[in-house]
């Protein structure tokens, strides 16, 4: 008896989910499956496409389709704009991340190290072709010693 | 001959003993160990006799157009065809154009494959009044 009972809550819950005539919620709606409500005009065509459809006209059928179906299949596959917004968008937030980067190097970094400056930079080239840093295929490859100049 | 390759593989202890060579051609089979083939044909006149059944309801069309949509194939013009009766019978012309449209539609790039079927259904359409969606002008925006 307790089973029953048991099993009579269960059977309660069950039916919520399930198709019924009053079913606007659940996972399968009525909207979905049965005809919408026809005004006059589209019930006196729904009468008129149990007759011969030969008789009816291009008008008529194309009422009678839109009557089942929303969209047409070339309108459902149709593509959106939706893709220039997004490029658009990614090119727009590149642009801020640059002005960021800009702002940062402003006013967030340090000054560069000394050995970045002109002069050092220059000692240090002079000291790399004194020590014949990369002599066959590198760096000091390209210097004509006898010259003193760079090799043409 | 619309098909892809949903084929089944022929069967048994045949493939036991020696290894079945797994070829990707159009017409290819599935390499499975077991399982009986179904020819295109039976395929064919099983969807037939589906639609051809006289009380078919029309939850029991929308069914069946919708797992035969799902198939990786387009449908043989005589399949269509049954559907397209059934329609009749069922006395509802949008889903009759809505068929047409969902065919051309499974065909994808293949454009030559709807032409021939509306040209082998011609004398259906014409029969029962079906307009193509071309004719509608509901095939463009």
């Amino acid at each position: 008896m307790l089973a029953t009972r048991a099993l009579s809550l269960i059977g309660k819950r069950a039916i919520s989910t399930s198709v019924c005539v009053r079913g606007g919620h659940g996972v399968a709606k009525v909207e979905d499956y049965a005809l919408p409500n026809l005004s006059a005009e589209q019930k006196s065509l729904k009468e008129k496409e149990k007759g011969s459809w030969v008789a009816l006209s291009n008008e008529e059928k194309i009422a009678l389709y839109r009557i089942s179906f929303k969209q047409s299949f070339a309108e459902m596959n149709q593509g959106s704009g939706e893709w220039k917004s997004v490029v658009g968008g990614v090119f727009f937030f590149i642009g801020f991340t640059g002005l960021v980067v800009l702002w940062q190097r402003k006013y967030v970094y340090g000054p560069v190290p000394h050995t970045f400056e002109g002069d050092y930079k220059e000692k240090e080239l002079q000291r790399m072709l004194d020590m014949r840093m990369g002599p066959v295929q590198g760096f000091s490859a390209h210097w004509d010693y006898e010259n003193k100049q760079w090799k043409k | 001959m619309f098909r892809a390759v949903f084929r089944l593989s022929a069967t048994g202890a045949r493939s036991l003993t020696r290894s079945r060579p797994c070829y990707s051609a159009p017409l290819a089979s599935r390499c499975y160990s077991h399982g009986k083939v179904e020819t295109d044909e039976e395929f064919d006149s099983r969807w037939v006799t589906y639609f051809s059944k006289p009380d078919l309801d029309a939850w029991e069309l929308r069914k069946g157009m919708n797992t035969l949509i799902g198939y990786d194939l387009v449908p043989e013009p005589k399949i269509l065809d049954s559907a397209l009766r059934a329609c009749r019978r069922l006395n509802d012309l949008a889903s009759a154009i809505r068929i047409l449209e969902a065919v051309k539609d499974k065909a994808g790039p293949h454009k030559d494959i709807y032409p021939y079927l509306i040209q082998e259904l011609k004398p259906t359409l014409t029969e029962l009044g079906i307009s193509t969606p071309e004719e509608l002008g509901i095939d463009k925006l």
